[in-house]
């Protein structure tokens, strides 16, 4: 039996539409279902439903031996228990540093204090800082970073963005990229070497699922029994 | 907080091991040891604390990050405490014995990290380890892995997987695609996700030749498993086919695979029943790493639990460049793989219990009980043995026997015997009938 993690929220609908069309479907909605252990119609996998953050660390201890998550979680790992092999091209957004629109840029001040930056992507935030000669003070927020700089919180953030609504609407604008993001296959290693087959298998049923995106397939998502015994 | 409540807390990634845990680690190196000793290996044992320029010599900045540092109160030299002994033991064999033939050397000793292990969390490994210096053929490197092999084949720790790569062949493609060694660290640290599409990326962001960036990227794909069919078939098929984008990346890389194959078929002829992988993209540690790599994995755990490689030049910078290869592993990760199945039965052996006396004849037949290897605790006064316990009886016609305390409570000879149990307090009879 394998176990593929998945991430909730955003990465999970795309996550299960790609699985499905790997011929992996689910036979729960794990949207709906309180069950975080989903079984699938494939008979040696199964599905665990953890957040992202949860998801590298599930695959690196080997409690899951596959595992989609977005790159920007693996940013803020070193990235030596796992394989990465396949990009999965969905959940696509941008990582940026954002700062309130016409503030003066906080690099052009940082010679005279040093900028304060609210994100939930320490690593990454300090990491991009120290390339550009540039210490920062990072302040950790788990969530609303849109709001810190309005509160004078933080001179600007470090956060995902999508369509780029949420930051205008909060008076920001993006300023730099730091990565774009999207989301990523793992795998453990031990189970790469010691159930070769079965997780090449998948892997690469999954590398061709990404290569060739159906049409739109959501009814295939998941198939609850339920709905397969109702006419 | 009330600090007294927390005065007991390790530091983050300190261990300690008890009972069976710890006699499992010990067991592991004494067998170790002896392994080692019976290949040939002479044991040594570098110092915990060096002076900092010996000990990073030529290991690169990871292990300088690794090390803790303290200054030394005599002249005020900066000294770390070791987190790898091979370069240690490098030293020894470059300025220490000096010798011209082949050397053979193992160790075994507590190195620190000053950051946690990412998979065990540990800041403290026990590390064990083997290397051969003066000695720059495929045979050396067959020895030490042969070693490795061998002794975890033999402490049973599970289903073995060989995985051999070599550093030679990236650093000679990275060098031909003209990376500098910032975009070569950045690369392999790629490499060892196996993200290709990430590597297709950089390369094409850095303008690398198509010819070297499609042979980097081929190193991900070129990681094979070679089975028991592929490489007995006769004749032997070429190591690398003539249509993959390594097949003509100059002599350097035939070289290497070369090497590979001759090696791999090496250890296949020894070891037929362990799977052996070729992954040119795993090259963990590859800082000080110059020709092959190697680790051993065992199912279930996701890093490898031993491994090693040739470091042919870490002896210069001690004023004698010699060749040298080796092995080494974290024992307390074995003892964590292997502790949940031996348990307390091979690690505890089971004590004879004898209730305090001062009678001579009970010292004498401690003794020699002793002698035999018998674990004999010496009930102290107010003592009693533990349910279960053996115990010391005398027979009859006045000579000693161990009795198992629990066995044949419904056999009545042994009922009667244990009446005649040395000092048998009432509470011992009962304790070991309940």
């Amino acid at each position: 039996m394998l176990t593929i993690a998945l991430s909730k929220g955003r990465i999970c609908k795309e996550a299960v539409s790609l699985l499905a069309r790997a011929d992996i479907h689910l036979l729960e909605d794990p949207e709906r279902s309180r069950r975080l252990s989903i079984a699938t119609s494939h008979p040696g996998v199964r599905i665990l439903v953890l957040r992202a953050q949860d998801v590298p660390t599930f695959v690196e201890h080997g409690a899951a031996d596959l595992g989609v998550t977005g790159k920007d979680v693996l940013l803020e790992r070193d990235g030596a228990g796992y394989y990465e092999p396949v990009d999965l091209e969905i959940a696509r957004c941008r990582l940026v540093f954002a700062e309130p629109i016409e503030a003066v840029s906080s690099f052009s001040r940082s010679r005279l204090a040093m900028p304060r930056v609210a994100t939930k992507y320490i690593r990454t935030t300090r990491r991009f800082f120290a390339e550009r000669g540039v210490q920062a003070e990072i302040i950790r927020l788990y969530g609303s970073m849109e709001i810190a700089p309005a509160a004078g919180l933080a001179d600007g953030i470090v956060d995902l963005v999508e369509s780029g609504k949420t930051l205008a609407a909060n008076g920001l604008e993006v300023r730099e990229v730091i990565a774009s993001i999207t989301s990523r296959l793992i795998v453990n290693k031990a189970a790469m070497k010691f159930r070769r087959r079965q997780v090449e298998d998948i892997v690469e049923g999954i590398a061709r699922a990404v290569a060739v995106p159906a049409a739109n397939d959501d009814a295939l998502e998941y198939r609850s029994p339920i709905e397969q015994a109702s006419p | 907080m009330n600090p007294t409540r927390e005065r007991w807390l390790l530091p983050e990634g300190m261990e300690e091991l008890v009972p069976p845990h710890s006699l499992v680690l010990e067991r592991v190196r004494r067998d170790l040891l002896d392994h080692f000793s019976r290949w040939g290996f002479d044991l040594v044992t570098p110092p915990f604390i060096e002076y900092l320029e010996s000990l990073l010599t030529g290991a690169g900045e990871d292990l300088d990050l690794q090390t803790f540092k303290l200054i030394d109160q005599l002249n005020g030299r900066m000294m770390g405490v070791r987190a790898d002994m091979t370069p240690q033991v490098a030293r020894i064999d470059a300025r220490r014995l000096r010798r011209d033939h082949p050397v053979r050397l193992c160790y075994a000793g507590t190195v620190l990290h000053a950051l946690p292990d990412g998979l065990s969390g540990t800041r403290s490994p026990f590390q064990a380890g083997a290397e051969i210096y003066g000695h720059a053929g495929i045979e050396s490197d067959c020895e030490v892995i042969c070693s490795m092999l061998e002794f975890l084949a033999k402490i049973g720790i599970g289903t073995l997987h060989l995985c051999i790569g070599h550093v030679g062949i990236f650093r000679h493609l990275a060098r031909n695609a003209g990376l500098d060694p910032r975009k070569e660290a950045a690369l392999h640290e790629v490499l060892q996700r196996k993200a290709t599409a990430e590597a297709d990326r950089l390369l094409d962001r850095w303008g690398v030749d198509a010819k070297w960036a499609k042979a980097i990227v081929a190193l991900i794909d070129e990681a094979r498993v070679l089975d028991a069919d592929a490489l007995d078939a006769v004749p032997t098929k070429p190591f690398i086919s003539p249509d993959s984008p390594l097949s003509d990346c100059g002599e350097v890389i035939e070289s290497a695979f070369f090497d590979l194959d001759r090696l791999v078929r090496a250890i296949h002829a020894r070891y037929p029943e362990i799977e052996v992988q070729i992954d040119l993209a795993d090259l963990r540690g590859y800082r000080y790493h110059t020709g092959t790599v190697f680790a051993a994995f065992v199912a279930g755990y996701g890093r490898e639990v031993a491994r090693g490689g040739r470091y042919d030049e870490i002896g210069g910078v001690f004023g004698r460049s010699r060749a040298a290869t080796g092995f080494s592993m974290d024992l307390k990760v074995l003892v964590s793989l292997l502790a949940d199945d031996i348990g307390e039965g091979r690690s505890m052996v089971k004590a004879v219990q004898v209730p305090w006396s001062d009678d001579p004849e009970v010292h004498d037949a401690i003794a020699s009980l002793r002698d035999k290897g018998e674990r004999v605790v010496r009930c102290l006064p107010g003592e009693s043995p533990e349910p279960g316990a053996r115990l010391l009886v005398r027979r009859g016609d006045g000579a000693w026997e161990i009795v198992d305390g629990i066995d044949g409570i419904d056999d009545p000879v042994e009922e009667s015997e244990r009446a005649k149990t040395l000092g048998s307090s009432p509470e011992a009879t009962k304790g070991s009938q309940g």
